[in-house]
Parts: C-alpha cells; structure tokens; sequence
C-alpha cells in the first residue's frame, strides 16, 4: 500500500509542555523518550516523576529506533473525518527495544501480515511543517 | 481499625428510576435525569428532602450539578456530594462505592445517584478526543499520542486488547459474536430495549462491517439519550421502605497501571477490574461460583469478555470459550446482562446495569428473570480500562 500518500490528511497533536519537546525531538528526526537520570527507568507518555525511584531528574534519552509489534487494531471506518482518506489503515503498538511502547504506523506491509512480536524500524513523516511522527516499517524492508 | 468486611450489607439500594431510552429526544438533561430520580424517589417511597447527599457519577455530565439538582428536588441540607467522573464508564458502580461509604460512616443518610446519558442528541464519545479542553490526562494521551495515528475513539484503542487476546488465547470472532447475540437475545425480553424488536443471529454478526479490527459495527455499543437513577440508604433504614432492599455486599475500584496510557501498561490485558474483583468478594464473603448473573459494562464485546475473566467467573484467557453455548445466556451457567447491556439495551455508562440487577434480585424481571437469584454482580469499565464492581443481595 501506498504508504506516504497517505499521510496528507493529518490529525496532529498540540505542541504544549512535555509533549512539545517529544515532537520538536521527532521534527529533528530523533526518537527520544524520557529516561531517569537517577535509575535509568524510560517512561512514556511523559511526566515529571520516575516511577520506580521517585527522582524529578530526568532527560531526552535517544533510541535506536528498533523495536517489535505488540498489538494493532485495523481501523475499516475512519472516526475521525481526518483518516476519511486512509481508511483500511493498522493503528499499531510499538515496543522500542529500549522498553517504552508508543502507538503508531507500520507502513509498507499490509495491516493482514502483521504479527506480534514483528521486527520493525523506524522513520520519520515530516506530516506539517511544525510536526513530523515517528513511524516504522518492517525491518530490513526499504 | 476498620476492615474491608465492616462494609458488607451495611447499604442498600432502595430506589430505582429509568426513563424511557431513545434515539433523540426534545428533553434537557436535567429534565431526563430529574425525571429518573423522581422515579427512584418514589420507587423508594421516600420524601425527596430526606436525600442528604447526591453522588454524581459524571459531575455536571450527569444531568446537573448537586445544585441543580438540590433546587429542583427542593434539598435543604445536603451533606455530601462527589463526582467520580475520571472512572469514565466505571463511574456508575464507583459511585455506588462512595454512596456506600458515605452512608455506613454517617456522613449522610440517604444518597441519590442520578445519571443521565445523552450520546445520542448529546457529543459522542467517538468524539471526545478532538476536545482539548476535558483536563482529564487519559483524554490528553489520546488527543497527544494515538490519535495523530488514527486512533481517535474507545472502538479503536479497546480493539487492541481485543485483538492481542485474540492473539494470544484464540478467541475467536465468533466467541465475540456470541456475546452480542446473547444481548440481543436478552434485549428482545425488555420492553425498554432499543433492539427490542431487531433480530440478530450469528450470521448476521459475522457480516457486519468492520469498524476497527477485529471489532465489527455489532461490537460495538448503542449510542442513545436517557436516565437512571439509584437511591440508597443504610441496612437499618431500608427495612422500612417500600420495596424490598437490596444489600450492597462489596462494592470496590481499581485502576490499570499506568491509568491514562494503553500501550505502556505491562500486560494490556491487565485491567483495573483485576485489580478490584478480589477485594470485592472478600468484602461480600462470597465466591464467584456464587453468582447468579453478572451485568458487565458490554462497551464493546471484547471488554465484556475481559471482565467476565477479571470478575473470576473463568480463568485470563478462556473467556472466549465461556461465553460461547449459550452460558452467558438467560437458562445459561451465567446468564450476563439480562437487560440487552449496552450493547442492545441502551448506553446509559452501565447506570442501567444496576437498575437491572435491583430489578433481578426485586424478581421482578419477568420474562427474562433468572430463576431464584439471590445474588448478582454488576461490573463498570470506563476511561481506558479503569473498573468497578458491585456484588448485591436480596
């Protein structure tokens, strides 16, 4: 499927706080996630406390943009107007090597052959001239 | 120190009220949920100033805020009001828990639980996310995080856990179809279920289309406009009342880890229910073999079927086969929302499970009582998995 055609309708997120500093990381084509400089515990979505040992410290620590499939959905009718277009499209959970999951895209398969436990890799879709989304495809496949 | 059993019993639903359901209406909200607890007033056979405090399970979402409805009901000297809007569709049977505990402390005397739903006339949940404004997180990770990807309301962010159950148990699409053909069956038993009239077999299910994988147009819930509302009061008071009461035996809440994000939970299919289910049935001092029907929060089939496993009633994984055969039907093991759900009943965010399991255990169903209940459960779900449970008594 043509994967890239369809990503001219765009629902994008609102760049505020934290969530700002992930996408402006994505638009200089970097995939970072926050990370404890206490326990080294990743966390995602962003928040300012560690789980695990409770330290406010923390920083945008890179991955390396490998990761497998955990699950996915195939939306068939596009709720929101803005995926009219892209409609069959797998909505897809992403574990990163590095341990955060995010939701996302694997394109250049058909949502039919995905499978949990899939090596995927990522790339970036620059969608508006504010937001490019981290996106993956099957690893190995260009 | 106080322990979890000291709540068994100590509450009752003593009141119940349900409007009409539809599909549109010329009424406010206000107007439907006074309506319904005018109904549950008098069902009760109480006077409306004797309620001290009014629990709303969506805050003002409900119908009204607690002043409107203290103006309406003429209420002089309310003591207690709570919103437990973050349970999402949860709330109904958390609300219930906070009745309960404000009623056994003495904090108050008798509570309304007032809950209006208009999903049809009113915003549908499909769009809540395209809201920034709802200052809740879960609804800021889907605005943030899913929804640039597509994923912009509960049938699609719900069909993960449905398909990763799919994935890793076998459970099939027509385990699923079977719980939406045991609703209808249901629905077809009560004279205020919208698909009261409509026919739906296997077959039918399985052609219907998909919406999101493996969720198809049939696993998914109404989307309709009307009220419930509950009254309770303490076991001491209730015995003097109208109708017979029924005992709150446990009651409890539980929240998924991390609460407002899917995907960074370790075990998507690890839902709050699982995390409250057991301290419910210490409460109440009783079993899931116990149980003679369950109302589970039917949002869509794949979430009734994980909390039929998190309610204890089969094993994580072997939902699928437990709900085919007809157990989960009326004349079933476990005869499951016997009022059609939210599924073929009406979406009332599971308000009208509760009015259904006092109708039950009141054996006052008729054509769709389960023969002798004594005991029945009633499960919420709601903002991203978030759950609640209820075990009542005759």
């Amino acid at each position: 499927m043509s994967t890239e055609s369809k990503t001219q309708t765009v629902r994008v997120p609102i760049l505020h706080g934290y969530t700002k500093e992930f996408y402006e990381w994505c638009h200089k084509q970097e995939l970072r996630f926050q990370r404890c400089q206490q326990c080294g515990t990743w966390r995602h979505p962003p928040r300012p406390m560690c789980t695990s040992c409770h330290s406010l410290q923390w920083e945008w620590a890179p991955t390396k943009g490998k990761g497998k499939v955990y699950c996915w959905t195939t939306v068939h009718q596009a709720l929101d107007p803005a995926f009219a277009e892209a409609v069959p499209y797998a909505a897809v959970v992403v574990e990163l090597d590095e341990g955060p999951r995010l939701t996302t895209w694997v394109t250049g398969i058909s949502p039919d052959d995905l499978r949990i436990g899939m090596p995927v890799e990522l790339w970036f879709d620059k969608v508006t001239d504010e937001v490019t989304l981290p996106k993956f495809r099957p690893q190995g496949v260009l | 120190m106080p322990k979890l059993i000291d709540l068994r019993d100590q509450t009752c639903i003593v009141g119940i009220g349900e409007t009409a359901y539809t599909r549109g209406t010329p009424k406010s909200a206000l107007e439907l949920a006074l309506e319904a607890s005018m109904d549950a007033i008098e069902d009760a056979g109480i006077k409306p100033e004797s309620i001290d405090a009014v629990i709303l399970p969506n805050g003002a979402g409900s119908g009204g805020t607690a002043g409107d409805f203290c103006a309406n009901l003429g209420l002089q000297d309310l003591h207690y009001t709570t919103s437990l809007q973050e349970m999402g569709g949860a709330m109904c049977v958390s609300a219930v828990e906070s009745a309960a505990v404000a009623l056994a402390s003495g904090i108050a005397t008798y509570a309304l639980i007032p809950l209006c739903s208009r999903f049809y006339s009113g915003r549908k949940a499909r769009q809540v996310t395209s809201d920034p404004g709802t200052g809740l997180q879960a609804a800021e990770t889907i605005r943030d995080y899913y929804a640039p990807f597509g994923v912009a309301a509960p049938p699609q962010h719900y069909a993960w856990m449905a398909q990763r159950h799919m994935q890793l148990y076998g459970t099939t699409h027509e385990q699923l179809g079977a719980v939406a053909v045991a609703m209808r069956k249901h629905a077809h038993l009560h004279p205020n279920a919208l698909m009261k009239r409509a026919p739906m077999t296997l077959e039918d299910y399985l052609s219907s289309r998909w919406v999101s994988y493996p969720y198809r147009l049939l696993d998914c819930c109404l989307e309709t406009d009307g009220a419930a509302a509950l009254l309770m009061t303490t076991a001491e008071r209730a015995k003097d009342l109208r109708k017979p009461p029924v005992y709150v035996m446990g009651v409890t809440s539980g929240h998924p880890f991390p609460p407002h994000d899917i995907p960074n939970r370790p075990d998507i299919l690890k839902i709050g229910l699982d995390f409250c289910a057991p301290r419910a049935y210490e409460m109440a001092g009783v079993t899931p073999g116990d149980i003679d029907f369950a109302e589970v929060y039917d949002c869509f089939t794949g979430q009734a079927i994980l909390q039929i496993e998190a309610a204890g009633f089969c094993k994580k994984g072997e939902g699928g086969p437990f709900v085919e055969n007809g157990r989960i039907e009326l004349g079933g093991a476990l005869p499951v929302n016997t009022h059609g759900g939210l599924l073929s009943q009406a979406h009332n965010t599971g308000m009208n499970h509760l009015v259904e399991a006092v109708v039950q255990l009141r054996h006052e169903a008729d054509a769709r009582q389960v023969k002798d209940a004594e005991l029945g459960v009633v499960t919420g779900w709601g903002g991203h998995g978030h759950g609640s449970i209820a075990i009542l008594r005759r």
